[in-house]
């Protein structure tokens, strides 16, 4: 953990407020974003990296930086050049891992703070209630990383998502399991492992109908608590049945759960995939690396050339956080990235004139932080241009296998584990 | 019988042996004192990341850790004690809850702020990775923690029941102010009742950080099954506990196999609610 996350601990757990810039007395009024996120409670850890990720996106907005300044308009630095170079002021709210914690710091967020949009909120489940705030008040409300299906068909008008969806996974996962099948991997039996809120229910019935038209079968389907002390008994059920491939759909104080007992029991499938999250925290690879080798996954973020926009980022973060931006993080980072670009666009704080810009966003691939081909939002609110790789954990580190054209590294099966 | 159903029992009687581990601690202090100490789940966390701590500085088994973890949570108890729980058992019943309940948001937040939200696990080689007896396997840290349960719930039961000091402890909680006419210090044994609670709670946070993961919250999370089989068992009854904790992790490892793991809870805490129907003090509790 570096200094500058203890110093935002010591500032108050429940709620930091950092002011970016100083206001000079010419200056306009900062424009103030709202962000929601897990920083206490079993998601902290993802949502602390997601939050400094956001830093460092606010910082090079706000005080620039040379390298990007070719590619993105917006780093030149001095701020929003569409509100006189108002500067960006983050205030972050801790959603404490509950939907009425979420709720509670939107509705604080809007009327006391009063902020111009909200970001966030992470877990799916608490999205769900906090942008509802949000749509009632009228203000834009952005989510960068939850990918439960329902969350756009809600009709909101306030609501975007630039995240892929679990429908883009699920595709890719059925599209790379159906070439691992050609080449002579066995795909017969298949078990999806979830957690039972609303992401892992709404992604496991998305994989589920998405397998079933392609021929998959999913042979097994274990749904638990993300919460539990103990999955021995989920394992041992695995174990059992003994299926060819297992799909993990989890947080991280769970992936960490059953990375640990998979091995004490000694018992693996010879395809292991991960949907992101808990397996893709940087807390859970730190801890758990080592034994799940040979992991597949998905991933938003595949690092890129140096000179590109993920690699300045990835440089600018690292000094941060000291560890390299991954597929939650960088999510985050490419969120509030399209939500300044839209303010700046509105050329006000006017939610109607953001919500306008928003709906107006078309970003180019080569802007982007994390791997979409763009940004562009559809009716509903989601980004039609996202899209997602598969990766696996090679060495303790994720490398691109899927698809063929961004591929870094071929696949290695079977699963190794520790 | 088939083989996953005996390793299924297996698991939870481990599983139930360290609820009662972390719970001891806990039932101890209430009947000691009649005070509920919000900060349990807490304290365990911080044994966990003493736990963290020295394996991570100074390498070393659990045979290390363990001691250190009882210490510095037995200190921390009595701290605790003479600071905060002395002052707040002369206050009405809510200024109690509310006082432990205030220490737990300290501890918590103390522990984002110095050891940051991220997950922390102790490489799974120290104490010898598992074995297998007659087709089920057992883990070595869980066995280690399992046993150890037993052995100082045991070892506080007896203390409690058998030896001078624990009458002397049991007397200041029957009634105080006689205890002292007989010449005990209350305060002396409740200091006591402090230390010896922490120090179970240390323990089984070392012992814990073997198999489980170490985060700020990791306390919540436990802190929900030590009051279930607590309040389960009995309060104030250390074998009380013992015997909750091995049934609450048998009916959760059963059910969580036979029927899915989203439905175990619902099957311990029906089995719980019909426990304290038929009897409100608890299956070891006094009436």
């Amino acid at each position: 953990m570096t200094k500058a996350t203890r110093r935002g601990f010591s500032a108050g757990a429940a709620l930091t407020v950092l002011g970016l810039g100083k206001a000079a007395s010419a200056q306009p009024a900062p424009v103030k974003i709202g962000v929601i996120y897990p920083l206490s409670g079993n998601s902290a850890s993802a949502g602390n990296y997601s939050k400094m990720a956001i830093e460092v996106g606010a910082d090079v907005i706000n005080n620039g930086n040379a390298e990007l300044a070719k590619i993105i308009p917006l780093a030149k630095g001095g701020g929003l050049p569409g509100l006189g170079g108002a500067k960006i002021q983050l205030i972050f709210a801790d959603n404490q891992g509950t939907p009425a914690a979420g709720q509670n710091q939107a509705l604080r967020l809007i009327s006391e703070e009063k902020v111009a949009a909200l970001i966030g909120a992470y877990q799916s489940g608490i999205t769900l209630t906090a942008s509802a705030i949000a749509e009632r008040h009228g203000l834009p409300f952005l989510t960068a990383e939850s990918v439960a299906a329902n969350l756009t068909e809600r009709g909101f008008k306030w609501f975007f998502r630039t995240t892929p969806v679990a429908i883009d996974f699920a595709r890719a996962y059925s599209t790379f399991l159906k070439e691992q099948k050609a080449a002579g991997q066995k795909v017969g039996a298949i078990a999806l492992v979830h957690e039972n809120t609303e992401y892992g229910n709404s992604v496991a019935s998305v994989i589920a109908d998405q397998f079933g038209k392609d021929g998959l079968p999913i042979t097994q389907k274990i749904a638990y608590s993300a919460n539990s002390s103990d999955v021995q008994p989920q394992v041992l059920q695995l174990k059992e049945k003994n299926p060819d491939v297992v799909i993990f759909i989890s947080y991280t104080s769970d992936a960490i759960l059953y990375a640990k007992t998979m091995k004490e029991l000694n018992w693996k499938p010879s395809i292991m995939i991960a949907d992101n999250a808990g397996f893709n925290d940087p807390a859970f690879l730190k801890a758990m690396g080592s034994t799940v080798e040979g992991l597949v996954n998905r991933s938003a973020y595949s690092g890129g050339k140096p000179g590109s926009v993920p690699a300045i980022f990835n440089e600018l973060y690292k000094a941060k956080a000291g560890v390299e931006l991954d597929d939650v993080s960088v999510r985050g980072l490419q969120g509030f990235l399209v939500l300044a670009d839209a303010i700046n666009r509105a050329g006000s704080t006017d939610p109607a004139k953001i919500q306008a810009a928003l709906r107006a966003t078309n970003l180019p691939a080569e802007q982007m932080a994390a791997g979409y081909d763009g940004v562009k939002f559809d009716d509903k609110g989601q980004n039609v241009l996202a899209s997602s790789v598969v990766t696996q954990l090679q060495g303790g580190k994720y490398v691109t296998i899927f698809p063929k054209a961004r591929a870094t590294a071929n696949v290695i099966l079977p699963y190794k584990g520790w | 019988m088939s083989i996953t159903l005996v390793q299924v029992i297996v698991s939870g009687l481990l599983l139930g042996a360290v609820y009662a581990l972390f719970s001891s601690g806990l039932t101890l202090i209430w009947g000691m004192m009649n005070v509920v100490n919000f900060a349990h789940g807490d304290f365990v966390m911080l044994g966990m990341y003493a736990a963290v701590m020295i394996w991570t500085a100074l390498g070393g088994g659990p045979f290390a850790a363990v001691p250190v973890a009882a210490m510095l949570i037995a200190t921390l108890g009595i701290v605790s004690y003479f600071l905060l729980v002395r002052h707040i058992m002369r206050g009405p019943m809510l200024a109690q809850i509310l006082g432990t309940f205030g220490l737990a948001l300290f501890l918590r937040y103390s522990a984002f702020w110095y050891f940051g939200a991220d997950f922390k696990t102790l490489p799974d080689t120290i104490v010898g990775g598992s074995f297998v007896l007659g087709g089920v396997r057992f883990e070595g840290s869980r066995v280690l923690a399992g046993g150890m349960g037993l052995a100082i719930t045991l070892a506080l039961h007896l203390i409690l029941t058998r030896t001078a000091i624990g009458s002397r402890m049991l007397a200041v909680s029957e009634d105080a102010t006689a205890a002292q006419l007989m010449g005990i210090r209350p305060q002396r044994m409740q200091a006591l009742a402090w230390a010896m609670a922490g120090a179970a709670t240390g323990i089984a946070g070392a012992l814990i950080a073997n198999f489980f993961y170490t985060s700020p919250t990791v306390g919540e999370t436990l802190a929900i099954i030590a009051f279930v089989t607590v309040s389960f068992g009995g309060f104030g009854s250390v074998l009380g506990a013992l015997v909750a904790g091995l049934i609450i992790g048998v009916v959760e490892s059963l059910s969580a196999y036979l029927i899915g793991p989203v439905y175990k809870d619902v099957v311990v805490y029906i089995l719980f609610v019909l426990v304290l129907w038929f009897r409100p003090q608890g299956l070891m509790g006094k009436a």
